[in-house]
């Protein structure tokens, strides 16, 4: 196991090497330029081959790519082609309002989709179950903008509870940090509510399924609350997937939130910086996502091991 | 991800019944008739769509905006267009759109899960490359591969294809490590039975059942997929109606137009339900074990 | 497993409880109450600084809070001094000798000087049409004193005062020696400026939040602000400018008091805004803010072929254009010429064929003038809010006229760089993409750099015609406004015949701010100014 761990830790490094180089390209393969969108809309083509060659951009690209990974090594992602500013700076700007939504989405979703699952798993096959899992499916079968701009006009617009957007750090308040994300939460947890309880009702069967459940139920033993804690102790690697497939599809789910509740975090920025082809930020942010995914990834794994001695490696 | 399957006998086999007809089939299976009739429904329009309905290009801004009534059954988007029209043809594109998605990401999930299970290099190997796609937020790959090619219908699916294969490849290759462990196939391993032989008649029918399952939600995804990267600008070309990038599209019109969006997102919202229908039904019947995996 | 430690969970919870409740409670508040902000959402974010680099609006918005201009036109289009104190004229028209005025200061409090002005003319000249052709008539620049230089010209150039106090980007300002000694390649990092407003930098998000504080040294000048003239009075001591990409979410963010002032509203919610209590909307300035152009590629077959060019007015209707675009027809005006109409220029030179819209006789007409299907390759910006939908009705007009259409779908970054291309569509390049520009640059013909035909040196598409730029040139130098309007007619009616683009119609964009709040908005057309408002 001890190896396994140690041999998984250093294949990620060949992982990340393949990350970086694959998205390297990429970029500099995909059209656009970034000389081209900085120059503005009246520039010459003139001004856009300066501005280029002042950026660096018109080098080989094997020569770009060299100069990156050397200022990698000593821990410097780069500079932003548009703003001038270091990219571990404008990173460092907006990683707490995509942790807050983002550890706030996936409370929402389980709060809502455990009971929804327990439930339905309490009344398998009937007609409860399919009702309640159809709720789940309904806030997953609305695309999250359209939720967000319901929940918008509802709840801020005609109720005037809840701000319309924006994101208000913690050190300013707790309760406007707070009220800042609830619609954004909603309208982004609802979209996991049908995996999470799927997941939920799965592992719920799983132990009501048990011959020793099934024994205890007919001389009328089984509690709800013995139930709920065989549950909770069978939920382990359910509840460890929900976690990293919740980070894996964050990402890209809370991109628009993001944008439809103007929070100023990491998916509004790479989308931005892809669009605008700043190939700095886009560059240094995949590196962060994929050391977070895959470290995540790891754990995952590892603790499946932990948690089922069946699965053998 | 699916826990492990229990031990062996919990399941008593299927006593001997009178054959079904198509009533007790469907009353005893409410999900997947429900689901797949709504299915058949929103495949049936898709594909009577220039006969039911009329042109989903056609534009005429002086008709811009309008409710719905005798002429635009819909109404009208800003571009003056029929929703009617865009909706009924956006059957086509959104319904290839999740198939294509559900069928390519299984195909090819389950080729690998499968090798990945037998061959421990490859499934070295694979892993890593897998953890690496899982590393890249797939809404960027999406909008990447989009702007590295020709934009159209076929790179948006291929985009939103590549980052599900991981979680496909991860589930039918559980699968397939737990299948390895049970006694029968050790007994065809020790029996002198070949990997091959052994992957197509044993394990190969034993993960279709949870495959096709996860099939149907991928399908559902996509179509949501494919609404958020027309929401950013990147997805299918605006021009070709889909259920997506019609709400996508109009969603500045939301409060001033609201039939333009609610109408098709009711569309959706019924085709994901419907998907949804037939996979929970589709999972209760052909495993009832599938149940506590899934 | 046994029981639960249920007291152990209790304490645990009531533990947190505490912890949140102390954090609330010694959580620092915002800034003192008295101090005014103004939290605006522009069109775009402040992404660079520099506005002599690049020709974006929101640099250029950006670099009229953080710095000062020698000229500004006023409401009129008629250049008034601004840094400069008094000015004079050499009856030749030769010489122009300018002194600053009084209590100009740069933030980091020196005193602005020759030093500082000759060398940020240079630079901003090196980059900007309208600047490079002022100093290409300019013999030399001399400073006479700390405060007081001269320019001199080659030769009697009409426009010097109006190209200095020009409202479109790059707007001419003015920097400290340092930065304007910098590369115009290269962008400075500094904002440090002489204007009314001081740039926060250290509280700058790029992509989100971009921050400016009143210069409580600024002095003003003495009359009213009119466009980029008059007294720039910082009326608040704080300005946000809050970048919000989706445009619903920041009408509603208007609609709930959560900002002052939205730049862009998109028109089709203006009933809503109208509706609302505390909100008014406002046209700004007096002629209309953008207009859109379907821009051709006169390299390449087949809009290298004049009469295949002009068969393309025939299928284009501005009606359909604007009432998609913007819907209310009270912000729209088809304008068949190609100077802003509503500008002191508008003319009617060549709207014949302009306004020849005959969707039936188009298919004959390219047939008649050698169109034989080639395919035309279309390059469609799908996320752009304007640009999209603008192309969407012209790709319909061109399908119903028959012609063959490669519509090649990418986000705006890609188009930006694509029609940089020269080569032929098939190879990377274009024949057709759509953009808007502002009304104000169209109303004057030498910064109207799209209705230009330089060749190889021009704009994307390459419109290539001597007459057309000698006209251009010739009206630089013309003396009386009848004159001006006659050469500015000839322009256009040869401009039109060459196809440079053609227009698809053009639009006011208001301002909707919270009136119970703000106060004092200077309406200016093509660029947005912030100084003179003030908050209750």
């Amino acid at each position: 196991m001890f190896a396994y761990v140690i041999g998984r830790l250093l294949a990620t490094i060949p992982v990340m090497a393949v990350v970086a180089v694959f998205v390297f390209f990429l970029l500099r393969i995909a059209p656009g330029d970034p000389a081209a969108i900085i120059a503005g809309d009246d520039a010459t083509t003139q001004d856009i081959e300066n501005i280029r060659a002042k950026l660096g951009l018109d080098r080989p690209m094997l020569e770009q790519f060299a100069l990156w990974c050397w200022r990698l090594m000593q821990g410097d992602l780069g500079i932003s082609i548009f703003s001038n500013l270091p990219v571990t700076q404008l990173i460092a700007q907006r990683l707490e309002p995509t942790l807050a939504l983002t550890v706030s989405t996936l409370l929402v979703a389980v709060v809502l989709a455990v009971p929804m699952g327990v439930l339905a798993a309490w009344k398998a096959r009937s007609l409860a179950d399919r009702v309640v899992m159809g709720f789940a499916v309904m806030g997953f079968a609305v695309p999250v903008f359209l939720a967000g701009y319901i929940l918008i006009y509802v709840f801020s617009i005609k109720l005037g509870w809840l701000p319309v957007q924006g994101y208000r750090p913690i050190a300013q308040g707790l309760w406007p940090f707070v009220e800042g994300l609830i619609l954004p939460s909603i309208a982004l947890g609802t979209t996991y509510c049908a995996l999470i309880a799927r997941i939920t009702r799965a592992s719920m069967l799983e132990v009501l399924s048990q011959d020793y459940i099934r024994t205890a139920e007919s001389k009328g033993l089984a509690t709800p609350r013995v139930l709920l804690l065989h549950a909770l102790k069978n939920s382990a690697v359910p509840i460890v997937t929900v976690i990293g497939i919740g980070i894996a599809l964050l990402i890209s789910g809370v991109v628009i939130t993001e944008t439809v509740f103007n929070i100023p975090g990491l998916g509004r920025l790479t989308v931005d910086a892809v669009l605008k082809r700043d190939y700095p930020i886009v560059q240094g942010l995949i590196l962060v996502f994929a050391a977070g995914k895959v470290l995540v990834n790891l754990m995952i794994d590892i603790s499946y091991a932990f948690l089922d001695p069946r699965i053998r490696y | 991800m699916p826990s492990s399957i229990p031990a062996s006998g919990t399941e008593a086999p299927a006593a001997e019944a009178p054959p079904q007809g198509p009533w007790t089939f469907a009353r005893r299976n409410p999900t997947i008739v429900i689901g797949g009739l709504l299915m058949l429904v929103l495949v049936g329009i898709a594909l009577a769509a220039p006969w039911i309905a009329g042109d989903p290009l056609k534009l005429a801004p002086v008709n811009r905006l309008r409710p719905p009534s005798e002429r635009f059954w819909f109404g009208t988007d800003q571009f003056g267009r029929d929703v009617y029209a865009r909706t009924v043809h956006g059957a086509r594109v959104s319904l290839v759109v999740g198939f294509s998605v559900a069928i390519a990401a299984s195909l090819i999930g389950l080729a690998i899960g499968l090798l990945c299970g037998f061959y421990r290099t490859v499934d070295a190997i694979a892993m890593r490359i897998m953890d690496g796609i899982m590393a890249i937020p797939s809404i960027l790959l999406a909008i990447a591969l989009i702007t590295l090619t020709r934009p159209g219908l076929w790179v948006v699916i291929a985009a939103i294809v590549i980052p599900e294969i991981p979680r496909i490849v991860r589930l039918t290759r559980s699968v397939v490590l737990t299948l390895r462990a049970q006694p029968f196939i050790e007994a065809a391993i020790a029996g002198g039975t070949r990997t091959p032989r052994l992957l197509l008649r044993h394990i190969l029918p034993n993960t279709l059942a949870p495959l096709i399952v996860q099939s149907t939600y991928i399908a559902a995804s996509a179509i949501l997929t494919e609404a958020g990267l027309s929401f950013l600008g990147v997805g299918v070309p605006p021009e070709i109606p889909s259920w997506g990038n019609i709400i996508a599209q109009g969603r500045s019109f939301f409060l001033i137009a609201p039939w333009s969006i609610l109408i098709p997102g009711a569309f959706l919202a019924v085709m994901v339900l419907g998907v949804n229908m037939l996979g929970d039904g589709l999972r209760d019947r052909l495993d009832p074990r599938l149940a506590r995996r899934m | 497993m046994t029981r639960p430690n249920r007291s152990g969970l209790r304490a645990l919870a009531l533990a947190c409880g505490v912890a949140l409740a102390a954090t609330a409670a010694v959580a620092p508040r915002e800034a003192v109450a008295q101090e005014k902000v103004l939290r605006a959402v522009m069109h775009a974010d402040v992404r660079t600084l520099d506005p002599h680099w690049t020709t974006q609006t929101i640099a250029g918005i950006h670099g009229l809070l953080v710095y000062d201009t020698l000229f500004g036109v006023d409401d009129d289009f008629v250049p008034q001094p601004q840094m400069v104190g008094k000015y004079d004229i050499s009856p030749d028209k030769l010489t122009y000798t300018m002194t600053l005025r009084d209590g100009l200061r740069w933030h980091d409090g020196t005193a602005v000087t020759t030093r500082d002005i000759i060398p940020s003319i240079r630079r901003w000249g090196a980059r900007d049409p309208a600047g490079q052709r002022l100093l290409l008539f300019t013999d030399r620049i001399e400073a006479v004193d700390e405060k007081t230089f001269k320019i001199i010209l080659k030769e009697p150039y009409g426009q010097v005062l109006a190209t200095l106090g020009k409202t479109s980007t790059s707007v001419p300002v003015m920097m400290r020696e340092k930065e304007a000694m910098v590369d115009p390649n290269t962008q400075v990092t500094e904002a440090i400026g002489s204007g009314p407003f001081r740039f926060a930098k250290d509280q700058w998000v790029p992509g989100s939040k971009t921050v400016y504080l009143k210069n409580a040294d600024y002095v003003p000048r003495s009359e009213p602000a009119r466009t980029l003239s008059g007294g720039k009075i910082p009326g608040v001591d704080r300005i946000e400018l809050i970048w919000m990409s989706d445009p619903q979410t920041a009408m509603q963010a208007l609609v709930n008091g959560e900002i002052d002032f939205l730049e862009v509203p998109q028109i089709d919610f203006l009933p809503i805004l109208e509706r609302s209590r505390g909100i008014s909307v406002v046209k700004t300035g007096k002629i209309d803010s953008t207009f859109g152009m379907i821009r051709l590629n006169h390299l390449h077959p087949p809009f290298d072929n004049p009469k295949i060019r002009q068969a393309m007015y025939k299928i284009i209707n501005q009606e359909d254009f604007l009432r998609t675009v913007v819907g209310n027809p009270a912000f729209y005006k088809v304008c068949h010429g190609l100077i802003t109409c509503g500008s002191p220029l508008e003319n009617k030179g060549g709207s014949a064929m302009l306004a020849g819209h005959d969707p039936k006789g188009a298919a004959t007409a390219f047939r008649a003038a050698g169109y034989k299907g080639e395919p035309i390759t279309i390059l469609h910006a799908t996320d752009h809010v304007t640009i999209n939908p603008l192309t969407q009705v012209m790709i319909q007009a061109m399908r119903e006229a028959g012609l063959n259409l490669d519509i090649q779908a990418m986000d705006w970054g890609s188009v930006v760089q694509r029609r940089a291309k020269k080569e032929p569509p098939a190879q990377g390049g274009w024949n057709i993409f759509v953009t808007t520009s502002s009304g104000t640059s169209g109303a004057n013909p030498i910064i109207h750099t799209w209705i230009g035909a330089a060749c190889d040196r021009g704009l994307f598409g390459w419109p290539c015609d001597p007459e057309v730029e000698k006209l251009r040139s010739a009206w630089g130098f013309a003396q009386t406004d009848a004159e001006r309007l006659k050469i500015a007619t000839d322009l256009q009616t040869r401009a039109i015949e060459n196809v440079v683009y053609i227009p698809t119609g053009q639009w006011m964009q208001p301002i909707a701010y919270r009136s119970d709040r703000i106060s004092g908005i200077v309406p200016i057309t093509g660029i947005t100014a912030l100084w003179g408002i003030t908050k209750r």
